[in-house]
C-alpha cells in the first residue's frame, strides 16, 4: 500500500521535474556531471540519497523494482530502500535481475546481462574521479573543461612505479565516449567492463554532492590504463562455494577463528539461480540436488 | 477559455511519470520513435510537444515559443498548466516550434564550457516522423538508426560544438524521438 | 555461518522495536511532552529550528523527543519533513531595526539609543550545579519593567552615519536558495550567510574560535548582539499590500572590524554578520566572525591559507545533515571493495615475495 500522506514516489511534482531534467541533459552529454538541487531525503547523506532521488523521478506504478547493496537484496540498507519505494510508491519489487525493470544498486553490477528496457541507478558516494587527486571543485571542473586528465595518468602511473600495478581495486576511472573521465561509483574494478556497450541505461546519483551523470545504452568506456600495463578486471581467484561459478564477483565469508574461508556470490540472485538449477559448489550440502 | 483549462494531466504524478519514461528512453536511444499520451494541447501544438511541456517545464523554466507555437492559446495553456515564463530566444531553456520557425538555432544557449548542461531543449514539431532517412550513430544507437529529420547540416554543425550543444526532443502527432547533440548525423 | 547476512528485514524490523522502546525509557517515568521540551529545552528547540531551516517549535520539540536528544538526529527529522513542504511564497526581508528586544548588548559603546539590555542570559550566572533545580519547583517572579518605547538604532547605522564603517546599501536581487538550487562556487555572500546560518553550531565555533587565534584573524568587536521578535510579512498580490502573518525569534549579531583603506580612501571599519533563527547567539557570533573570514577577497585581504577564508572548505563542510550521513555511511557494508582490495594486496604480496626469492 502507498502511504497517501506523500507524493507519488515521495519527492513532489516539481522535484521531480528538476531531476527529470538533470538526467536529460546527463543522457545528453554522457560522463558530465550535472548538477542538481538534490534534496534532503528521509534517509541520511551517503545512503543512497542520490540513487533514490533518480528512482524516484524515474519510477511508473508498472516498474518492477529491485534494489541491491553489495550484489546482495537481503543486505539492510537494500531492504530499507526497497521499503521506502514500496510504501510511498506502491511499485512491485522483485530480487530478480531479469525481472526487474528498475535497479537501484550500491557498489555492484549483476552478473546477468542487462537488457533494454532496463535503468540502473547507481548510488554515488564521491561522483568526481578527481577529487582525491585535487580536492577544490572549483578547479576539477576546469580540469574537466579543458580535457585535462594528465593528473590522473600521473597518479595511475605513480602506482605502478611503486606497486608494479595500477593499485585501484574499486571505483575505478573510467573515460566515456572518448571525452569525460567519469568515477563509476564503488563498483570492484571486475565489473568495469560491464559498464561498456551494455544495452540498458545506466544512470548514477549522488544526492550530499548533489550530481547526476549518464551512460547510455551501447556507450563506448574504457577503463584508464596503459598499454605496458592494460587494465585486468580481476576478481578473487577461486569458484563460488555454493554455486560452483567461477566467473561471478565472490565475497570472502571466514567461517571460523582459525581463519578457515569461504567464497561465495556476492550477487544473491545470480548465487540462488545457479543453484535452482542444479549447480553446485564445494560447501554445497550434499544430496541436496533439485 | 475552455480549451486553456483543459487538456492539463488528469493524474500528473503518473502521467508524468509515464510521460518521463519515454522522454528518458527517447534521449537515450536517439532516433528511435514513442508514443505518449495525456495532453490535449490546443492547435496546431501536437499532443506530444504538450506532453513534453507538461513534463519538462515549469515556473522555473524559461521557454520561447517560436512561430505559429506562439499563439494567444497556447500561451494561455501554458501559463495555466505549466505557468514557464516565456522569454526571446536568447534566454530559453526550452523551446518549441517548427525546426524552420526556430532558425537560426543560433540564439539559442549552447551550455559553457565548464557548464554544458546550461544550454536550451528544443521541441521541433514536425510533419513526419519515420524511422527513415538520416543516419544516426554515437551513444545510445548499437549500430545505427534512421530518422527522418527536417535537414543534416544543422545537426552536424551542433555536434561539432560538443560537449556544448542543443539537444532536441523531436515531435509529431503522439510521437517523439530526441537527438540529444552526442549524435552523429550523417546524410541518407 | 553465513546465513548470518541473511533476515535484513527481521533485524530492522526489530531493531526498530528496541529503539521505541528505548526511547521511551523506564516506563514508570512519566513520559516527556512537546509542550516541556518547547518551554523547558528551548535552547535545543531553537538549535533544531535554525539547524533544521525551519521556525516551528512543535515540530522541533516532536524531533528532539523523537530523536532521544540527539540534536543533530532532530535537525535531521526537520529537514526531511520540510523538504516535501509545498512553498507559498517568499516573505519580505525581516525589519531587525524593528526588533522588540529581550536582549540587545553592545561591546563597542558604553551606552547607546535604546540602551544595553541584558535580558535572560547565562552571562553572569556562577556555572556552579544547582542542586534545588533538582527538585520541581516554581521560580520567584523576575522583575517587571514597562516595555521601553524607544527606537533601538542599530549601531552599525550609527557608526555608517559619520562613514566610520563600510556602507552596506540595501540590494533588490533576490537572495539565492541552497535547497532549491545546487551550490556554485564562488558563492555570493547572501549565499554564504544562507549557508552559515544552518551550518552546524560546533563547526561555525570552531571556525570563528580559529580566527580568534590567528587563523585568518579579523580583529571583531561585537557592535551589536541583539535577540527578540520580528514580524513576518508577506506580499499579497491580490491586495497589493504586505500582511503580517506571524512573528518569529531571531538572534542578530553585527561584528564591526579592522579596518581597510587606502592612500585616496579613508580608513572604514568592516562588517562581519550573523542571524540566526531562534535564541542562539554563541552560533550568531560564530557565524558573524566566519562571515567576515571569508570576505578577504572582496575587501582586498591575502589569503592565508585560513580554513576560515576557505570559502569552498567551509561551505563544502559546515552541514551536519551532510557531514553525519557521509561519515556514518562508512558503517554500511563495503565487502565488495574490501574484497577487491584484499585480492589486490594478496597478489601484490605474493609477487613482491616471488620476486624476492628469485632474487635470493
Amino acid at each position: 500500500m502507498t502511504d497517501q500522506a506523500y507524493n507519488f514516489a515521495y519527492l513532489d511534482e516539481q522535484t521531480k521535474r528538476m531531476i527529470r531534467r538533470a538526467l536529460l541533459k546527463a543522457l545528453a552529454i554522457p560522463g558530465y556531471q550535472v548538477p542538481f538541487a538534490s534534496r534532503e531525503m528521509p534517509m541520511p547523506y551517503g545512503w543512497g540519497t542520490g540513487g533514490a532521488q533518480v528512482t524516484a523521478a524515474c519510477l511508473t506504478p508498472d516498474d518492477r523494482l529491485k534494489v541491491i547493496d553489495q550484489g546482495a537484496d537481503d543486505t539492510t540498507n537494500a531492504v530499507s530502500i526497497r521499503r521506502f519505494f514500496q510504501r510511498t510508491a506502491g511499485v512491485e519489487t522483485t530480487e530478480r535481475t531479469a525481472e526487474a525493470t528498475v535497479i537501484q544498486t550500491r557498489h555492484r553490477i549483476p552478473e546477468q546481462p542487462l537488457s533494454e528496457g532496463q535503468i540502473l541507478v547507481y548510488q554515488v558516494p564521491i561522483p568526481e574521479p578527481l577529487r582525491f587527486l585535487e580536492p577544490r571543485e572549483t578547479e576539477t571542473r576546469k580540469m574537466h573543461e579543458l580535457e585535462e586528465y594528465g593528473l590522473m595518468h600521473v597518479k595511475l602511473y605513480e602506482d605502478i612505479a611503486r606497486h608494479g600495478e595500477i593499485a585501484t581495486a574499486y571505483a575505478y576511472p573510467v573515460r566515456v565516449e572518448g571525452r569525460y573521465v567519469m568515477d563509476p561509483s564503488p563498483i570492484p574494478k571486475f565489473d568495469n567492463p560491464k559498464l561498456a556497450g551494455n544495452p540498458a541505461i545506466q544512470l548514477f546519483g549522488a544526492g550530499r554532492e548533489a550530481r547526476i551523470y549518464a551512460v547510455p545504452p551501447y556507450s563506448d568506456v574504457v577503463s584508464l590504463d596503459f598499454e605496458d600495463h592494460p587494465f585486468v578486471a580481476s576478481k578473487a581467484d577461486h569458484e563460488c562455494d555454493l554455486c560452483g561459478s567461477a566467473g561471478s564477483y565472490l565475497d570472502e565469508v571466514i567461517t571460523d577463528d582459525r581463519g578457515t574461508r569461504m567464497f561465495v556470490c556476492s550477487d544473491t540472485d545470480f548465487c540462488a539461480s545457479r543453484q535452482a538449477q542444479g549447480h553446485r559448489g564445494r560447501l554445497s550440502p550434499q544430496g541436496a540436488t533439485p | 477559455m475552455n480549451a486553456i483549462l483543459t487538456g492539463g494531466f488528469a493524474d500528473p504524478s503518473t502521467q508524468s511519470a509515464h510521460a518521463f519514461r519515454a522522454l528518458l528512453e527517447a534521449m537515450a536511444r536517439p532516433g528511435r520513435i514513442f508514443t505518449v499520451a495525456g495532453a490535449q494541447p490546443p492547435a496546431p501544438i501536437s499532443v506530444a510537444a504538450g506532453v513534453a511541456l507538461l513534463t519538462l517545464t515549469d515556473s522555473t523554466t524559461p521557454l520561447h515559443l517560436a512561430g505559429a507555437a506562439d499563439c494567444e492559446a497556447l500561451r494561455g495553456w501554458i501559463g495555466f498548466h505549466t505557468g514557464a515564463p516565456l522569454v526571446p530566444a536568447e534566454q530559453a531553456q526550452f523551446a518549441l516550434g517548427r525546426w524552420d520557425a526556430l532558425q537560426p538555432v543560433s540564439r539559442f544557449r549552447i551550455g559553457e564550457p565548464s557548464y554544458p548542461d546550461r544550454s536550451a531543449t528544443l521541441i521541433v514539431e514536425l510533419d513526419r516522423l519515420e524511422p527513415e532517412g538520416a543516419r544516426l550513430t554515437g551513444p545510445g544507437i548499437k549500430t545505427e538508426a534512421r530518422l527522418s529529420l527536417p535537414e543534416t547540416a544543422g545537426f552536424r554543425a551542433n555536434r561539432a560544438l560538443f560537449p556544448l550543444g542543443l539537444d532536441c526532443i523531436l515531435t509529431c502527432g503522439a510521437r517523439l524521438a530526441a537527438l540529444p547533440r552526442s549524435t552523429i548525423v550523417e546524410d541518407a | 555461518m553465513y546465513v548470518a547476512v541473511k533476515g535484513g528485514e527481521r533485524a530492522i524490523d526489530a531493531a526498530h522495536a528496541w529503539l521505541a522502546e528505548e526511547r521511551r525509557g523506564d516506563p514508570s517515568v512519566p513520559e516527556l511532552t512537546l509542550a516541556q521540551i518547547r518551554e523547558q529545552m528551548a535552547l535545543a528547540v531553537n538549535r533544531v529550528m535554525a539547524e533544521g531551516s525551519l521556525y516551528d517549535p512543535d515540530l522541533a520539540a516532536l524531533a528532539i523527543k523523537q530523536a532521544r536528544g540527539d540534536l543533530i538526529e532532530a535537525v535531521f527529522l526537520i529537514r526531511a519533513y520540510r523538504t516535501t513542504l509545498p512553498r507559498f511564497g517568499a516573505s519580505r526581508p525581516v525589519d531587525t531595526a524593528a526588533m522588540a528586544v529581550d536582549r540587545r548588548v553592545s561591546a563597542t559603546f558604553k551606552d547607546l539609543p535604546g540602551g544595553q539590555v541584558l535580558g535572560p542570559t547565562f552571562d553572569y550566572t556562577h556555572r556552579l550545579l544547582d542542586f534545588a533545580l533538582a527538585a520541581e519547583g516554581t521560580p520567584p517572579p523576575a522583575p517587571m519593567a514597562p516595555a521601553p518605547d524607544e527606537p533601538v538604532p542599530h549601531v552599525t547605522g550609527l557608526l555608517d552615519r559619520d562613514g566610520l564603517i563600510e556602507r552596506q546599501p540595501a540590494e533588490d536581487t533576490p537572495a539565492p536558495d541552497l535547497t532549491r538550487q545546487p551550490l556554485e562556487l564562488p558563492a555570493s555572500r547572501a549565499l554564504r550567510l544562507q549557508a552559515l546560518a544552518r551550518a552546524d553550531e560546533g563547526f561555525t565555533l570552531s571556525l570563528a574560535y580559529s580566527t580568534q587565534r590567528g587563523y585568518g584573524r579579523t580583529h571583531a568587536f561585537v557592535g551589536e548582539l541583539r535577540i527578540g521578535r520580528v514580524a513576518v510579512e508577506v506580499e499579497l498580490p491580490e491586495l497589493g499590500f504586505a500582511v503580517e502573518i506571524g512573528e518569529v525569534e531571531l538572534t542578530e549579531c553585527d561584528t564591526v572590524n579592522q579596518f581597510k583603506g587606502s592612500k585616496t580612501e579613508p580608513p572604514q571599519f568592516t562588517r562581519g554578520y550573523g542571524l540566526v533563527m531562534g535564541q542562539s547567539e554563541r552560533k550568531a557570533i560564530s557565524m558573524s566572525l566566519v562571515d567576515r573570514a571569508l570576505r578577504w577577497q572582496e575587501l582586498g585581504e591575502d589569503f592565508t591559507g585560513a580554513p576560515a577564508q576557505d570559502e569552498e572548505f567551509v561551505l563544502s563542510h559546515c552541514d551536519n545533515i551532510q557531514s553525519t550521513g557521509f561519515l556514518e555511511h562508512i558503517k554500511l557494508p563495503h565487502y565488495v571493495d574490501f574484497q577487491a582490495e584484499l585480492e589486490l594486496v594478496r597478489r601484490m604480496r605474493r609477487e613482491a615475495v616471488q620476486m624476492q626469492e628469485a632474487a635470493e
